[in-house]
This record gives structure tokens, C-alpha cells and sequence, in this order.
């Protein structure tokens, strides 16, 4: 069964529009950058997208900032709430059903397809934006990777928040801090009343060590290719991972209605409450908990060292929200009515 | 092969299938007749296993459906509520990748590539193209759904509407196949709202109304003969003359003449020894449509929702009667 979802998946043209599409968007952004020379001022635009200049070997990194806050769980979602819904409300449903092709067994080729879907997407993203990088801004030394990363404050959640912070090499330690804060939408020192709620993670203290921890590293080594393929590879598997979530609730979705747009543009909606919620001061009880709340956390890969609380913190709840989720689609697929 | 007990599925405080026992014999050709709305497509999802039981027993072929559905399906081949296919896929893939969906027995890629084209010829599709079965006509659609509820040769066939969209020709087409596959042992169970397409081809009949099954019988038995006969003369005034009393209808050139002791050979010696030139002599019998209007019409209805509440609308067949029903045939 599992084979078959995937070659429904291939055959589906669909498929390779969402992920020509992807590719499509840092490809153009890489071009505006290449032909101007412009780099984002500091403190707007993606994570990364001042340091590809220098080195086009990070632009993967870059391209995976580009999509991961809409394009990405927008194609997901698509696809992952068209998983059940879209075959009920085409009527094919019924006939795999009746084959006989056992529910759990096809929610489980369901869940295979979008997982191979979603890897799929993340890898053509970044070996195209790769490409184009080398391309365009050549391979580069990507050295400062530190100093083009915001700061760890967690909770910025949209395009906007993940604002790179980039200083020239020369900039004192303490300018490098502040303005890394107020890039990166405020950090700790600059709203103390959200700490008190969410100790985890803007605890003041845990804050400027971190800030603190990011300046030292500021003379930063150069990456050799090993190391930054090795981070690439881990900032895929965890946006891969926080993509998993997103599939499980659209999939979840799928699930309880016949109609594949209701299930993505719930799961959508699911989202977009997540990150208006994450930004939130008087939501901070929860944000621990929201989805998206560590989906920047893939960004700690390229910190020196790799900064490894809030990924694991991610995948925790990435897990959570995947098992929780997809029980739930379990237990309502196989015991509802077939009747479309 | 198939017998529910006491089957009823609520969706609310509405029942879709009300108490319903029914009985196919295996080999038969079973027509279950029913207007739109009135529970036959539920009826046949819960043998599928697709919907499940508000409450009594259903069992498929000696086993109990939905616990054993399993066991069940692979020996069945079903069409419910109309064909579905991916539109962007050609029919053949479309085939392949349901009869690859199937269990696991049968896996060999070459006796399945001969499978399909086996059902593919057998619908009388043998020669499509590679065409997306979005350009198909309803036809073809219907005739690409029944190929795949002939994948796995099944012991039942469990049909619903499986002549919709089909032309004149296309419906006498799957009619030969249905009574070809029967001949050779599978039992077929057709549900319709049309009453011509279970007379010319069912053995049994069960008609379904507002989820209660009001009749099931051999087809024979419902159309039994209703003691009158019918004949046809280009001289009507002549036989009335001729026949007096006995005629209790006369439409045109046909009268209904009540049955004289003779039966029918007495009848036209008589008319014709009083010089009545006869077109046609035949036995009356009770259509199914008669048998039909009469167990779901106003009467029935009536007395069964009290206050009136449930609407009347398609619960008579009216709109799909068979015209021909009454006049002479066999």
C-alpha cells in the first residue's frame, strides 16, 4: 500500500509544482541579492541572507529561512490535508476501502507519503538553493556563521522575527549584543515583563549567557565544508521534523472532514494561531506548547557550538504533537463512516 | 450469501435503514429496489463494512460483517454510489494502482497486467488509450468502475446503479455481462431506482422505502398474473359489443377483459367466432411497477408518519416507471 500512495504522490502533478515552487522563491531572492549586491540591512530579512554575500555555500541555510515561515507548511499542508479528505471526496475512498486495503494500513501509507513528501520538498530546497548559491555568490568561506544568526530569544515566531543581526567583523562585543536584540524582536533584557511567565525560555539570566556565549564565539572559526554540510543536514532533519507536526494535524484533519481545502486551511489556521500566540506576552503560559514555537530553533545549528536546548526541546514537542495527533486521526478514521 | 437480521443505521433520529432482514440466495440475481433517498446506498455500504451498524447482524458470505469484513471483501466486487478514479491518471493506471492496493496474494506484475486487461476487455474497454480519465465520458467512468469491481473475480457482486450514464447500448452490454457472470456462479446484487432494469435482468426482488424493506420475493411471484387478459383489436367497438361486461378497461385498440372460464384460447375462439379480427392475445399480469406503487404509495405513507412531518418528495418511483410495463411482453 505504502508503495502505491508514493507513486500516487509521484504521478500527481501537483507534487512538483509545490516543490518547483519552493525552489523557486530563494531562487529569485538569490537573484535580486546577486544582480544588487544589496544585503539585507541588519536586523531585516531572513536569518543568514546578509552573510550569503560572503559565502554561497550558506545559501541552503538562507533558502530554508525563506521558506520554512509560510511557503513550507503552506505546501504541506496542502498535501497532507488532501491526504484522506482528497480521496473521499474524489470517491476513491471507498473503493480502496472495499479493495480491501484495511484503514490503519492506509493512514499509515497516508503518513509515509507526506513524510517522503515533506524530506523530498526540504532536500530539492536546498540542493537547488545550493546550486544557485555557488552559483551566483560562489562558494565562498562561510565563516562568521555566528555573526549573521540572531539572537537565541525563542519566541520571535514570523518572517519578520527572525531578523539577522549582522555586525562588521570589527564591531565591539557589546554593540554586536544590543543590536542582536533589538533585531531579533526584543530579547530578554528588553521585556522583562514576558520573562516572569516563560522561565524556559526567556529566563533574563539563561539570556545574557547565551548573548554572552555568542559574542565569545564571535572570532569564530571558519566552517570547513564537512562541518557545515554536517549542520545543514541537522537543520533539514529538524525542519523536517517541525514539518511533521504540521502534516500531522492537517492529516488529523483530513481525517474528520471530506473536504481536502477545510483540512489545509484548518491546519493553517492552527498556525497561524501558534504564531500570533508565540508573539504574545500574555499567552506565555502556553507558548511552550505551541506548535511553531521552536520552529526557528533549527537556526541553533549553526551557533558555535551547536545550541542544543531548544532543538531538543522542539523535537520533544514535535513528537508529542505527531503521536498525539496521529492516534487521533487513528481512532476517528477507523471507526467513523465511509459515506462519501 | 448475504442475510442481515433486525439491520437498522440512524444517522440522528433519522433511520436510514430501519429493521431491515434480508436474504440473497447465493447464485441469484437480487434486485434491491428502492427510490432515491430511501436507504438503499446505506444499505450497501454496511455490507461493505464502510458504514457501520446502528444496531442487528449482518452476514456476507457465511461471515459477520464488520468484524470479519476482511475476510470477506477480497471475494466481493462492489460499485458504490456512481465510479471514482483519479482524473489525472490514465483508466488502466488507475487499475493498476487499485489492484496493486489489494492484498497481498497475487502480487506477480505480469498475471496482474494480464488481470486487467482481462477486465478491461470484458467491460468492453480493451482498446483505450492513455488518456486521463478526466476526458472519460460518465460511460466510460461507469464501465472503468465495474472493470475494477471485476479485479478479483469476485464470488458477489455487490452493484449499486451500475448502469447510470450508460447509453441504450452500454446498458444491454453490462446486462449480457451480469447474466454471463452469473451463469458462471457469482451472485449478484444490484440495488436501482430503476424498475425496467431490475425486471429485465433479477431473479429476486427486494424494494426498499424509506429504509424498510416492504417486499422480497422471486421475481416471478411478484408479477404474477392478475386474472384478466389483455387483448389488442383493430375493431374495439366490435369486441365491446362482442364481450359486454367483461371489459373492465379499454384504452385505445387494448382492452382488460375479466378471464372467462377457457382462459385465453376460449376468448378468442369466441371473439373470433364473432367476427372480432384480433391483434394480440395475452395473460395480464401484475407489473412490478404496480406491485411497486402500491407498497410505497400515499396509503402506505400515510399511515406510517403520523404527523406528517417526513415530506413526501421522491418517495414514489413515479418519474422512473417503466412505460412499457403494461402493455404486452414476453
Amino acid at each position: 500500500m505504502i508503495g502505491v500512495e508514493l507513486v500516487k504522490l509521484v504521478r500527481r502533478p501537483r507534487t512538483w509544482a509545490a516543490i518547483g515552487l519552493l525552489c523557486l522563491l530563494p531562487a529569485v531572492v538569490a537573484v535580486f541579492l546577486a544582480t544588487t549586491r544589496i544585503s539585507p540591512p541588519p536586523g531585516q530579512g531572513a536569518a543568514f541572507l546578509s552573510a550569503v554575500l560572503q559565502s554561497g555555500s550558506l545559501y541552503p541555510a538562507a533558502a530554508l529561512a525563506l521558506v520554512l515561515p509560510i511557503f513550507l507548511p503552506v505546501a504541506v499542508a496542502v498535501v497532507a490535508g488532501d491526504a484522506v479528505a482528497g480521496e473521499s471526496s474524489q470517491g476513491t475512498l471507498r473503493y480502496l476501502l472495499v479493495r480491501p486495503v484495511r484503514r490503519t494500513a492506509l493512514l499509515v501509507a497516508k503518513l509515509v507519503a507526506v513524510v517522503v513528501f515533506v524530506v523530498g520538498a526540504v532536500l530539492a530546497v536546498v540542493s537547488t538553493s545550493y546550486v544557485v548559491g555557488v552559483t551566483l555568490f560562489g562558494a565562498g568561506d562561510p565563516v562568521a556563521v555566528v555573526r549573521a544568526l540572531p539572537e537565541v530569544t525563542g519566541d520571535d515566531g514570523g518572517v519578520a522575527g527572525t531578523g539577522s543581526g549582522q555586525q562588521p567583523a570589527s564591531g565591539p562585543a557589546g554593540g554586536q549584543v544590543g543590536s542582536s536584540d533589538a533585531a531579533s524582536g526584543g530579547a530578554a533584557d528588553a521585556r522583562p515583563g514576558a520573562d516572569t511567565g516563560d522561565t524556559t525560555a526567556v529566563d533574563p539570566e539563561a539570556a545574557r549567557e547565551r548573548a554572552q556565549s555568542s559574542v565569545s564565539s564571535l572570532s569564530g572559526e571558519a566552517l570547513s565544508p564537512t562541518d557545515l554540510a554536517a549542520r545543514l543536514l541537522g537543520a533539514m532533519g529538524y525542519v523536517v521534523v517541525s514539518m511533521l507536526g504540521v502534516a500531522a494535524i492537517a492529516l488529523f484533519l483530513s481525517t474528520l472532514t471530506a473536504s481536502s481545502l477545510g483540512a489545509t486551511l484548518g491546519a493553517l489556521a492552527a498556525l497561524i494561531t501558534s504564531q500570533v500566540l508565540v508573539s504574545l506576552d500574555a499567552a506565555a503560559s502556553v507558548t511552550p506548547y505551541l506548535p511553531t514555537r521552536y520552529w526557528l530553533a533549527w537556526i541553533d545549528f549553526f551557533r558555535d557550538p551547536i545550541f542544543l536546548r531548544d532543538i531538543t526541546a522542539g523535537l520533544w514537542l514535535q513528537a508529542g504533537y505527531v503521536v498525539v495527533l496521529m492516534l487521533a486521526a487513528w481512532a476517528n478514521f477507523t471507526t467513523k463512516d465511509v459515506t462519501s | 450469501m448475504i442475510e442481515t437480521r433486525r439491520l437498522t443505521k440512524r444517522y440522528g433520529s433519522r433511520a436510514a435503514v430501519d429493521d431491515v432482514d434480508l436474504h440473497v440466495a447465493e447464485g441469484a440475481r437480487y434486485g434491491f429496489l428502492g427510490p432515491n433517498g430511501s436507504g438503499k446506498t446505506t444499505m450497501v455500504r454496511m455490507l461493505l463494512g464502510l458504514v457501520y451498524a446502528t444496531r442487528g447482524e449482518i452476514e456476507v458470505l457465511g461471515r459477520t460483517v464488520p468484524a470479519r469484513v476482511s475476510e470477506v471483501l477480497p471475494e466481493i466486487g462492489a460499485m458504490v454510489e456512481g465510479p471514482a478514479a483519479y482524473p489525472h491518471l490514465s483508466g488502466r493506471t488507475n487499475l493498476a494502482l487499485l489492484d496493486a492496493s489489494g492484498p497481498r496474494r497475487d502480487r506477480d506484475g505480469r498475471r496482474r497486467r494480464d488481470r486487467i486487461e482481462e477486465v478491461l476487455e470484458r467491460v468492453g474497454m480493451g482498446a483505450i488509450d492513455r488518456r486521463p480519465v478526466r476526458t472519460y465520458s460518465l460511460g466510460m467512468r461507469q464501465r472503468l468502475g465495474l472493470a475494477g469491481a471485476l479485479l478479483n473475480r469476485p464470488r458477489l457482486l455487490i452493484l449499486d446503479e451500475p448502469t447510470n450514464g450508460l447509453d441504450p447500448h452500454g446498458i444491454r452490454e453490462v446486462r449480457d455481462l451480469l447474466l454471463e457472470l452469473n451463469a458462471a456462479g457469482t451472485t449478484v446484487f444490484l440495488s436501482s431506482h430503476l424498475l425496467a432494469e431490475i425486471e429485465a435482468l433479477c431473479t429476486d426482488v427486494g424494494v426498499v422505502d424509506r429504509g424498510r424493506l416492504v417486499l422480497e420475493d422471486a421475481l416471478d411471484a411478484v408479477r404474477g398474473p392478475t386474472g384478466r387478459l389483455l387483448v389488442r383489436t383493430p375493431d374495439p367497438e366490435a369486441a365491446v359489443r362482442v364481450l359486454g361486461r367483461a371489459v373492465a378497461e379499454r384504452d385505445g385498440e387494448t382492452l382488460v377483459v375479466d378471464a372467462t372460464t377457457g382462459g385465453p384460447p376460449a376468448l378468442a375462439r369466441h371473439l373470433v367466432e364473432h367476427g372480432v379480427p384480433l391483434d394480440g392475445l395475452a395473460e395480464q399480469r401484475r407489473s412490478l411497477e404496480d406491485v411497486v406503487v402500491a407498497l410505497t404509495g400515499p396509503g402506505s405513507d400515510a399511515a406510517r408518519t403520523p404527523a406528517g412531518r417526513r415530506s413526501r418528495q421522491g418517495s414514489t418511483p413515479t418519474g422512473e416507471l417503466d412505460p412499457m410495463s403494461q402493455g404486452f411482453r414476453r
